[in-house]
């Protein structure tokens, strides 16, 4: 646990000593913010769904760019040879490493409470499904940095492991989409492994279990699978 | 405190490490030695529980390396071959991240980093983020983290590389202080930083353990054959070979570069008789000026080329 709990605060701590966060950070309010805003006073309603339904989106490009460096940068400095040569195990650092990287995406959403905010100034805004979108935008942020982090445990490339990260999170995010042209029980089967799908049901403030079922095994397999590719190493 | 048996390591078909075993007590000081690619740092990084091994066993203590890694890696104070550590931290951070890591208690903490940062000179880039070092700074920063918790054993691979002659020097005086209470592992390939600092040297050539002793019996065994470094000023080189080779004990003569007027020499002699005493009279008899007259034994590092031959 003291692990975890380290290397959580180191990997959290650097995102900071660097210029990526701040410029991940404005990048992600300015696109949100800007594709939100445009359209809000012509829709007219007091609503955050606009908001939300664009997230997984744009997170499925963003929090790649978070986790890229997770791994990719230990290995390619051979700094993980140290860390690993420290009392800690596999499994301590994936969860420390993944944990920072939740929490970083945590923090980014932070400053888009605003939005609800200056929205229940203009009209009444029901807060059961922004509740729910914030909750469903960190479940969605967990599994997308799940993803990145398996991605960037596979190359020393901090380049290639967000082209690999933002692949996957764009498959999981569109594959619902994509597939108009098939039977429809067919696509009921491809809409269940699709990210937007389950995210769009909590961010209706709809808390299904199934949905937090789904986010909570993305993150389980890809945490396995970096677990195993860092074990591999060995 | 320290037994390896049987150990193997292959990287695909590549045989890194090839069935070795060597046990090490408390309190020595052993040098591995090696070529480049004779699987030293393999070794080291198995001892670490960095790598796995293909097949056998190391157990520190009564850990082994399969079931207690965790154990293991507390026990062990490890700087890998070039420090690679985490270049965007403050040399402060760092070691307050390493010393959080190991459990050190907060208490003791500051006290601990301040006695390392002056044992390894690091005073003057405590606030210096690490990308900012040279190569020697990194390096002793690699050794301060590998010493910080006070381990009771430290595996250091190439630990002088990068540094400059005064570092080394106090580097090896470091290693010998720690390796009076503590055990010490350390690769290199330089001999004499064997032969000053090692109480026992393994010899490692692809893989296999070619030597194991004592620094001190490896010597003896090897045959003490030795050099005589020679400086005749007033003398003609023909002449000199000429009245050297009556001495039967002078196996090869080389020729170093002449300066004004001086012959300079290196004798190899074979082991035996000590020819000095012979040596001088002939050059009292020719009545040469003699500038420079000194004996050199280069025993390991004849062993050591003879073990690690190509071929």
């Amino acid at each position: 646990m003291r692990g975890v709990r380290q290397v959580f605060k180191r990997d959290f701590k650097v995102y900071f000593l660097s210029p990526i966060a701040y410029i991940v950070i404005s990048i992600f309010l300015i696109l949100s913010g800007w594709f939100f805003f445009s359209t809000f006073f012509l829709f007219n309603q007091a609503e955050t769904r606009p908001f939300f339904s664009l997230l997984p989106i744009l997170f499925a490009f963003i929090v790649p760019a978070v986790t890229m460096r997770l791994f990719s940068e230990e290995l390619n400095t051979g700094s993980y040879e140290l860390l690993l040569t420290l009392p800690v195990s596999v499994r301590d650092v994936v969860i420390g490493k993944f944990a920072a990287a939740v929490a970083f995406v945590g923090l980014m959403l932070v400053p888009t409470l605003s939005y609800g905010i200056f929205i229940s100034f203009y009209g009444d805004l029901d807060w059961g499904p922004v509740i729910g979108g914030y909750a469903g935008a960190v479940l969605l942020g967990a599994a997308f940095a799940s993803v990145g982090l398996f991605a960037s445990s596979l190359t020393r490339n901090q380049i290639v492991a967000f082209i690999i990260g933002m692949s996957v999170c764009f498959f999981l995010t569109l594959i619902d989409k994509i597939l108009f042209f098939l039977p429809e029980s067919v696509v009921g089967v491809f809409q269940f492994l699709g990210a937007d799908f389950h995210f769009q049901n909590i961010s209706r403030g709809i808390l299904d279990s199934r949905d937090i079922v789904y986010f909570l095994s993305v993150c389980f397999v890809a945490l396995y699978g970096t677990y195993l590719v860092i074990q591999e190493k060995k | 405190m320290i037994k390896v048996e049987d150990l193997t390591k292959y990287y695909g078909s590549l045989c890194a490490v090839d069935h070795i075993s060597f046990e090490i007590r408390k309190g020595e000081i052993l040098g591995l030695l090696g070529p480049n690619g004779a699987g030293k740092s393999t070794t080291l990084r198995i001892l670490t529980c960095f790598f796995q091994p293909t097949s056998g066993n190391v157990s520190v203590k009564d850990y082994n390396i399969y079931d207690h890694p965790l154990e293991i890696k507390g026990l062990i104070g490890y700087l890998p071959e070039t420090a690679p550590l985490y270049h965007e931290m403050l040399v402060y951070d760092y070691l307050r991240f390493v010393a959080d890591i190991r459990g050190f208690p907060k208490e003791k903490q500051l006290p601990r980093i301040k006695e390392i940062s002056s044992l390894c000179g690091l005073q003057d880039v405590m606030h210096r983020s690490v990308n900012e070092l040279s190569r020697g700074y990194k390096q002793r920063v690699g050794i301060g983290h590998a010493m910080l918790s006070d381990p009771e054993i430290l595996i250091l691979d190439e630990p002088t590389a990068g540094l400059d002659p005064n570092q080394i020097v106090e580097i090896r005086n470091i290693i010998k202080e720690i390796g009076k209470a503590k055990t010490v592992i350390l690769s290199t390939h330089i001999l004499s930083e064997a032969e000053a600092t090692c109480d026992r040297v393994v010899i490692i050539n692809k893989g296999k353990i070619v030597a194991d002793g004592p620094t001190e019996s490896l010597k003896e065994e090897s045959g003490s054959s030795y050099d005589i470094h020679l400086s005749l000023q007033g003398a003609e080189y023909t002449d000199v070979e000429q009245v050297l080779s009556a001495l039967s004990s002078i196996r090869k003569i080389s020729r170093g570069e002449d300066t004004d007027h001086t012959v300079n020499l290196v004798l190899s002699c074979s082991a035996g008789e000590d020819i000095r005493s012979d040596l001088y009279q002939i050059i009292k008899q020719k009545d040469w000026s003699l500038l420079e007259f000194h004996r050199e034994s280069r025993t390991l590092e004849n062993l050591f080329r003879e073990l690690t031959k190509e071929g």
